[in-house]
C-alpha cells in the first residue's frame, strides 16, 4: 500500500521527471553556495554591531595596505600560473605521445593524494637550513644559504602543489585531437613546430584554459603556504582572511575580503570562458 | 650555309630526343624492392612499381591488403623497412613529409575544426609563406575547382560530409602537389554523391595534369576512374593495368573474384586451343601451356548467352534469378552440380531448362601461380598470332 502511494507521488511526464531529478542538486546548491554566498555578502555589508554599512569596502579600498595584498596576490597567482603553465604544457606534450601514458599520468597526479600539509611540512624538511638541499650543497663546500621563508620558495612549493592541476586537462586536450590533424599539418607542409604552433596549440587551448581556471584561482586565496614556506613575507588576500577570522575576529572585514576575492574569480572565469567561435572575419 | 642548318637541325633533332627521354622514361614514383614489416608482420613483400606523371592511377584490394600502406609510403608517413622510394629518379627514402611535393586526401578530410573553409584551404601555402593576395588567389581558385566558392567562411563544421570532401581536395591541391594522394575519400559518401565525385575527380585530374594515386577498395570506382590500377592482397601487388585489361584477363583467382562477377571452374588444357572442363572440351583462344596443364577457367556473367537446348554449348536449370534494372541476374545450375552466373537482358523461368552458349574468345585462361610478367609475355604472344 506504502509503494503504491509513492509510484502515485511519482511525477509522470518528462519534464517533471527532468525537475525532480534536480531537487538533490538544487537542494545542494541553495544550502551550500546560494545561502553562504549571501550570508557573505549581508556580512561585509554589516557593523560589528550588526547595522548596514558600506565602511568595510570604504576600509578595504582607501587602505593602502589591502590594496598592495590584493596585487600581490593577483602578482603571485599570476607567477604561479605562469610558472605552471611553463612547466605543464611540455609535460603534457610529451606525455601523449608515450606508450604507457596512462600510467605516467597517473605518477602525476599521485601527489594530489597526499594531504596539502603533509606536502608542505617536507618541503620545509627539505628547504630549511640543515635540510636535505642544504646537506647537498654543504659536500661542495657551498655554506647553507636561506632558502625557506623567501619569495622563490614559495613560487616553488605552490607551482609544485599546482602543476597536476594544470597538467591534466592540457593533457586531456590534447588526448583529444585526432592524431589524422596534426598528419595533415606535415602532408600540407608543416614541419614540427609549424604543426605545434599553429594546429596542436590552438586545438589544447581549451585545456590550457581550464588549466588555467584550476590555478589561479585557488593560487589567489593560498593562506598555508604562504605562512609555512613565505614565512609571511608574502601577504595575500587569503592570508588577510584568515587573520580577519582567526586573529582578529573581524568577520565584516574578512567577508568584505571574500566578497571581492569573488568578483576577482568570477572575472577570471569570464576571460578563460571558451567562447563559441563566431567567424565574422571580413577579408580584404 | 646549308651545313649549318643541317648542324642546327640535327642538334635541335638530338636536343627533343633528350627531352622525349627523359620525359618518359623517368617515373615520378618508383617502388624498388620495398618490403615493410611491423614486429613479424609483413605488410608489404618485395614491392616494385612505377608510375607515370600525370596519370590516374588506382590501388585497389580489399583491407588490409597493403594499399594504404603503399600510399602513406609515397607521402612519407611511412618509412619502408627496406627498398628505395624514388621520386622523379631521386631516392627519397629519407625525405620528411612536408618537404615532398605531394599531398594527401585523407580517408577522414582530416580539416582543422579550429579554423573555417578559407583558412583550411589557405593553410598549405600560408606555411610556404607566400604572401597575402597570392594565397587569396589560390584560395578563391581551388574553392572555385571544387565548387566552394560560396562557403569561404563557413566553419568546418556547419557543412555537410560531400561538401568536407571538397574542401579536403582543395587544401591537398592548394599547394601545386605533383602527385595527389586520396586515401578512400569516396568511402563516407552516399551511392549518388560518389558517382558525381568520381567523375569529378576524374575532370580535375586531367584539367590539372598532375599525377593521382587513388585507394579504394570498391572495384567499380577503379574500373570507372583510372587509367592504370594495381590490384593488391595480402602485400603483393597481384596485376595491374589498364582497367579494360584487368577486367578482360584477370591474372589469377584472387584478381578474377575481386574485380568483377566470374564463374571460376576448374580446367585442363588439353593442347593449344582446347581445354576441358565441366567434362566437356571446348574450343578458345590460349595456347603455350604443357599439355594437359590444369588451369583454371574464367567466364564473365555477361558473356554468357541464354539460348535453346538445341544450341546450347551446355545444359543448365534455371535457379533463381532477380531484377537488375538493366538486367536479370541469373543463377543456373549444370548437370555437374556447378552454379553459373549469367546476366541476361530476357526474364528466364525459374526451373526450366535452357541452353548455355559462349564465343571461343569468351574463356579466359588462368594458370596457377603464374607470374605478371610470364602473364603478360602470355597474352602478347597470342596478339602476335592474331597478326600474322
Amino acid at each position: 500500500m506504502h509503494a503504491w502511494r509513492v509510484m502515485m507521488m511519482m511525477p509522470r511526464s518528462k519534464k517533471q521527471r527532468q525537475l525532480f531529478y534536480l531537487v538533490p542538486y538544487g537542494a545542494w546548491l541553495l544550502l551550500f553556495v546560494i545561502v553562504p554566498l549571501c550570508l557573505l555578502v549581508v556580512q561585509s555589508l554589516m557593523t560589528q554591531n550588526g547595522h548596514f554599512t558600506l565602511n568595510n569596502y570604504a576600509i578595504y579600498f582607501s587602505s593602502g595596505t589591502y590594496l598592495r595584498m590584493t596585487f600581490n596576490s593577483v602578482w603571485f597567482a599570476f607567477l604561479i600560473t605562469i610558472i605552471t603553465l611553463i612547466i605543464s604544457y611540455p609535460t603534457a606534450y610529451f606525455l601523449n605521445q608515450l606508450k604507457q601514458k596512462q600510467f605516467w599520468l597517473l605518477l602525476i597526479i599521485l601527489p594530489t593524494w597526499i594531504n596539502l600539509l603533509l606536502k608542505t611540512y617536507a618541503f620545509i624538511g627539505l628547504l630549511s637550513k640543515t635540510g636535505s638541499v642544504n646537506t647537498f650543497l654543504n659536500l661542495w663546500g657551498i655554506a647553507p644559504k636561506q632558502l625557506l621563508f623567501s619569495d622563490w620558495s614559495f613560487l616553488l612549493v605552490a607551482a609544485y602543489i599546482e602543476i597536476p592541476f594544470m597538467i591534466l586537462p592540457i593533457f586531456n586536450s590534447l588526448a583529444e585531437i585526432n592524431p589524422r590533424l596534426e598528419q595533415a599539418s606535415r602532408d600540407l607542409g608543416a614541419n614540427k613546430w609549424q604543426t605545434l604552433r599553429y594546429v596542436t596549440v590552438p586545438l589544447s587551448m581549451t585545456g590550457v584554459k581550464a588549466g588555467i581556471q584550476a590555478v589561479f584561482i585557488p593560487s589567489l586565496s593560498l593562506f598555508m603556504i604562504t605562512r609555512l614556506i613565505g614565512g609571511n613575507r608574502v601577504i595575500t588576500l587569503g592570508t588577510a582572511i584568515e587573520e580577519h577570522f582567526l586573529v582578529t575576529q573581524n568577520w565584516h572585514l574578512g567577508s568584505t575580503i571574500g566578497v571581492i576575492l569573488i568578483i576577482a574569480m568570477v572575472i577570471t572565469m569570464s576571460i578563460t570562458r571558451d567562447r563559441v567561435r563566431k567567424h565574422s572575419r571580413k577579408r580584404g | 650555309m646549308k651545313l649549318h642548318a643541317f648542324l642546327v637541325t640535327m642538334y635541335l633533332l638530338t636536343k627533343s630526343e633528350d627531352w622525349a627521354l627523359t620525359n618518359t622514361s623517368t617515373p615520378i614514383i618508383e617502388f624498388k624492392n620495398i618490403s615493410l614489416s611491423y614486429d613479424d608482420n609483413e605488410v608489404l613483400k618485395n614491392i616494385d612499381l612505377e608510375l607515370e606523371a600525370g596519370k590516374f592511377y588506382t590501388l585497389l584490394g580489399p583491407s588490409g591488403s597493403g594499399k594504404t600502406t603503399i600510399l602513406n609510403l609515397i607521402s612519407g608517413q611511412l618509412t619502408a623497412t627496406h627498398g628505395n622510394i624514388l621520386f622523379e629518379g631521386n631516392v627519397i627514402n629519407d625525405v620528411p613529409v612536408e618537404k615532398r611535393n605531394m599531398n594527401t586526401v585523407f580517408q577522414d578530410y582530416g580539416l582543422f575544426p579550429n579554423m573555417n573553409v578559407y583558412d583550411n584551404v589557405a593553410f598549405g601555402p600560408s606555411i610556404k609563406g607566400m604572401n597575402k593576395a597570392t594565397i587569396k588567389t589560390k584560395v578563391t581558385e581551388m574553392l572555385d575547382l571544387v565548387k566552394l566558392s560560396q562557403f569561404a567562411d563557413r566553419e568546418i563544421n556547419e557543412l555537410s560530409g560531400g561538401q568536407r570532401q571538397r574542401v579536403a581536395i582543395a587544401r591537398a591541391l592548394a599547394n601545386d602537389p605533383e602527385i595527389l594522394l586520396l586515401d578512400e575519400p569516396l568511402s563516407a559518401l552516399d551511392y549518388k554523391l560518389r558517382k558525381d565525385m568520381q567523375s569529378e575527380l576524374r575532370e580535375i585530374q586531367q584539367r590539372l595534369g598532375i599525377t593521382f594515386v587513388f585507394v579504394t577498395h570498391d572495384q567499380e570506382e577503379a574500373l570507372a576512374m583510372s587509367d592504370w590500377i594495381f590490384v593488391m592482397n595480402d602485400g603483393v601487388i597481384q596485376q595491374n593495368g589498364s582497367p579494360e585489361d584487368i577486367y578482360d584477363e584477370p591474372i589469377n583467382h584472387f584478381v578474377a573474384d575481386f574485380i568483377g562477377e566470374s564463374n571460376i571452374l576448374d580446367g585442363i588444357m588439353k593442347a593449344d586451343y582446347l581445354v576441358h572442363f565441366v567434362g566437356k572440351d571446348f574450343e578458345n583462344v590460349d595456347a603455350g601451356m604443357r599439355p594437359n596443364e590444369r588451369v583454371e577457367v574464367v567466364l564473365r556473367p555477361e558473356d554468357l548467352d541464354l539460348t535453346t537446348v538445341d544450341q546450347a554449348k551446355l545444359i543448365v536449370t534455371i535457379e533463381d534469378q532477380s531484377f537488375r534494372g538493366d538486367y536479370y541476374e541469373i543463377t543456373a545450375i549444370d548437370d555437374d552440380g556447378n552454379e553459373w552466373q549469367v546476366q541476361a537482358t530476357n526474364k528466364a523461368t525459374v526451373g526450366s531448362r535452357l541452353g548455355l552458349t559462349f564465343d571461343p574468345e569468351d574463356i579466359h585462361i588462368m594458370r596457377f601461380n603464374e607470374s605478371e610478367d610470364d602473364f603478360d609475355a602470355r597474352l602478347e604472344s597470342y596478339d602476335d598470332d592474331a597478326a600474322e
